[in-house]
């Protein structure tokens, strides 16, 4: 029996048949009798946020956290505009969600009325896809797909506009069984062939390395499981790119730390170094290759990936794999199991001698002070007092984020939620309220740099509105601090418009949003002061004065390859010099 | 990046730009693609080629399945073997993307392309743009006392070497329609 119902009814039908719980979003004009239906159930909860670009952060930060589908709702023309930045994001970073914006009726598009813009235009190359749905019978069918497209393969954005008119007129309902997804269905099982080859590169390699990514994580919490046997079986060390955090416990006895250019030494020396690389779910970032003519010279590169164009875009592949990397992972492990369980034993505990020589480096000590606190102490101090807790990190763009991703430990995915491949700044805040409206009582904290922060501020109202207790942790060194390191490394010490001046009083600031505000600047008073952090009931937030001229190490100078690694400012003067300096 | 005056291949410039492992030999590709004709699915295709920076030398779209919606649309791009490869790995992730063929690549194939010309010119010339029309079998579909409009068919460079044939009796005008193409045999 087909049920007639309206557009807007549609929406909300659509989003409960499709297991949403949560849609972030903010109303205007062309959305409104969608509004008008959420507004007449209870199902599905609608959380306001201050700003479009937060909807889809937020939604970001709820299906990083949960593996399902995130959800944003925005209005036509600016609300639509607003929601480019968040969609290009998830975009860069393979982040399932669907925005669902509303346009202006039908009869009206292309007349440049109110609040219009070509919405499918401007967002077609930052959605995995995008559909303007003109005729309400096709709308319920469309919606189905957008969640079917967004999940599958790589997952990614999707977009769905719906003119007004659209909403309000009435049609038969499909329901998501009915739903033609049919031609849509990448691939997920590797080549089996590639894969015995792979088994036995790794039966016989010398120095092997995994070096892992996003995808892990993309491919659910299963494919981390499997990961982690198979690196356990193996004993072959692993790495991460900022994305893959967590795939594998950084309590793990095989763990390197993260790769790339601030990844740590043994990582990227084990890259440099490794005759055989097992890339799983990662995409040769230009972070993460550094030089490419002198990218791991000596080694034979294994790539599994879902979607083909990774596959020698950037690094040509001995290996290609083309599958999900639950499934490949599953039968290699077969394989590998079925061949014997065969490894280079005596090969590998060399390797691990020599690793073990590049970590007496100690690529992460810094010099402590009793007088200032320093960013690192900050994090070790946070890691250290909220380690065993059920707790999840999101990240702000800059130094801190990197730091944080040396510093803090994660022992499982879905915990980390950072902006990688697009680098926005005002990700962060936005992020953890998402993370926390999906898991109201785990600890959130947002590790942010004060400019970063400064972005997205408005999304304080959200958090006091919604009681969310996110902790939004700012090491406050009130200058672009990146933006600073580079104009220390490559202009000169010439520090072009990278200090934070006339910054609020963050304790005033929160105060006024009717959270709670801590600022702390002794090293002796840190510990404390985290712990009040963490022990109230509330948003809060904590204003870290820290070392303003601290500079992020170990760093691996753009234009040079991974063994060419800077450990200390002593090595940094002028490290980047004539046509490196072309690269960002 | 070209304007930084940074040569390809050389080491310490741009990572965009550095494709040490691959070849630097540009080839002509013939693209076919199979799309579901949906609004908005052309501007996909070109998208993605000036997005990501790919050439495009000729392209054609049309509808060629109308019950099933499908268009063809068939590029002819250039490019190194690594690019070409990148281009067809980027196409088909595009969701509307049905099916896509190297012809170039994948064996023997029919092009052709249709041209119209008009050219202008009395006396000699016209009477020698008409006996060369014959010899290329192109067909006369307009005149007046000074000028023809030629329609021809056939491969790019067949209607490239007319073309040159044409310029010093009167060419004034060309319309292209871009390269058709399919690949030979049964399937």
């Amino acid at each position: 029996m087909t049920r007639q119902m309206t557009g807007a009814k549609m929406v909300v039908q659509a989003l409960k048949d499709q297991g949403v719980d949560t849609v972030f979003g903010y109303p205007g004009g062309a959305v409104l009798p969608i509004y008008d239906e959420i507004f007449q159930q209870n199902d599905i909860q609608h959380i306001l946020v201050r700003h479009e670009q937060a909807a889809v952060h937020a939604a970001e930060g709820y299906a990083r956290s949960t593996g399902k589908v995130g959800v944003a709702l925005v209005t036509s023309g600016p609300g639509a505009t607003n929601a480019v930045t968040g969609l290009t994001d998830a975009l860069m970073d393979s982040i399932p969600i669907v925005v669902l914006s509303g346009q202006v009726p039908t009869f009206m598009i292309g007349s440049d009325a109110f609040q219009e813009a070509d919405t499918v235009g401007i967002t077609r190359p930052c959605t995995k896809h995008n559909w303007l749905v003109k005729d309400t019978a096709d709308l319920s069918s469309v919606l189905h797909q957008a969640f079917h497209v967004s999940a599958s393969g790589r997952p990614g954005p999707v977009l769905v506009d719906i003119p007004k008119d659209v909403q309000f007129a009435s049609s038969s309902y499909t329901p998501k069984p009915k739903a033609p997804v049919g031609h849509y269905q990448p691939q997920v099982k590797g080549d089996m062939e590639t894969i015995t080859a792979l088994v036995e590169a790794i039966e016989t390699a010398e120095r092997p390395v995994f070096y892992t990514g996003g995808g892990v994580i993309n491919s659910g919490p299963a494919a981390s499981q499997l990961l982690r046997e198979l690196v356990e079986a193996t004993g072959i060390p692993i790495t991460s790119t900022l994305m893959g955090l967590g795939s594998y416990p950084a309590s793990g006895k095989n763990w390197l730390g993260m790769l790339g250019m601030h990844g740590l030494y043994e990582a990227n020396l084990a890259m440099h170094g490794c005759d055989l690389m097992i890339n799983i779910g990662a995409r040769f970032d230009d972070r993460i290759t550094g030089r490419l003519d002198a990218f791991s010279p000596k080694s034979k590169k294994a790539h599994i990936d879902i979607d083909p164009s990774s596959i020698n875009k950037v690094i040509k592949t001995d290996l290609p794999i083309v599958g999900d990397v639950g499934h490949v992972l599953e039968d290699m492990l077969k394989v590998w199991k079925a061949r014997g369980r065969k490894v280079n034993r005596e090969a590998l505990a060399k390797w691990w001698r020599q690793i073990e020589e590049w970590k007496q480096v100690k690529c992460l000590s810094y010099k402590g002070s009793e007088t200032t606190i320093k960013p690192q102490y900050a994090l070790e101090r946070l890691e250290a007092l909220t380690k065993g807790r059920d707790r999840y990190i999101t990240t702000e763009v800059g130094q801190h984020q990197m730091w944080a991703a040396q510093y803090l430990g994660f022992e499982d995915p879905n915990r980390w939620m950072t902006s990688g491949g697009l680098g926005t700044m005002g990700y962060g805040f936005p992020a953890s309220v998402g993370v926390q409206v999906a898991h109201p009582e785990a600890l959130v904290i947002n590790v942010a740099g004060e400019a970063s922060w400064l972005m997205n501020m408005q999304e304080m109202g959200t958090a006091v509105q919604y009681r969310l207790p996110v902790k939004q942790f700012i090491l406050n060194n009130e200058r672009l601090g990146m933006v600073r390191q580079w104009q220390q490394l490559l202009h000169g010490e010439r520090y072009s418009s990278s200090w934070s001046e006339a910054l609020p009083d963050f304790v005033k600031l929160a105060e006024a949003f009717g959270a709670k505000g801590i600022i702390c600047k002794d090293p002796a008073d840190l510990d404390d002061a985290i712990m009040e952090m963490l022990n109230h009931d509330g948003p809060v937030i904590f204003d870290c004065l820290v070392e303003k001229h601290e500079n992020c190490f170990p760093m691996i100078p753009s234009g040079e390859p991974h063994n060419k690694m800077l450990l200390g400012d002593a090595q940094a003067t002028n490290a980047i010099a004539g046509k490196g300096a072309v690269l960002v | 990046m070209s304007a930084l005056q940074i040569k390809k291949g050389s080491s310490k410039h741009s990572a965009y730009n550095l494709r040490p492992t691959f070849s630097d030999v540009q080839e002509a590709h013939t693209i076919t693609v199979l799309v579901e004709n949906e609004p908005g699915v052309l501007a996909r295709v070109i998208g993605l080629f000036s997005g990501r920076g790919y050439n495009i030398d000729s392209l054609t779209v049309a509808e060629v399945d109308h019950e099933g919606h499908l268009s063809r649309i068939t590029i002819v791009t250039t490019g190194t073997p690594q690019v070409i490869e990148q281009i067809k790995a980027q196409l088909g992730r595009i969701v509307s993307v049905r099916d896509v063929h190297d012809l170039t690549a994948e064996g023997s194939s029919v092009e052709r392309e249709l041209a119209l010309m008009k050219v202008s010119g009395s006396g000699d010339k016209r009477v020698e743009a008409l006996r060369l029309a014959d010899i290329f079998r192109a067909q006369v579909v307009d005149s007046t006392l000074e000028s023809f409009i030629f329609q021809l068919t056939g491969a790019p460079d067949k209607i490239d070497a007319f073309a040159d044939l044409m310029r010093p009796l009167g060419l004034v005008q060309v319309a292209r329609t871009g390269v058709a193409a399919l690949s030979r045999g049964t399937a």
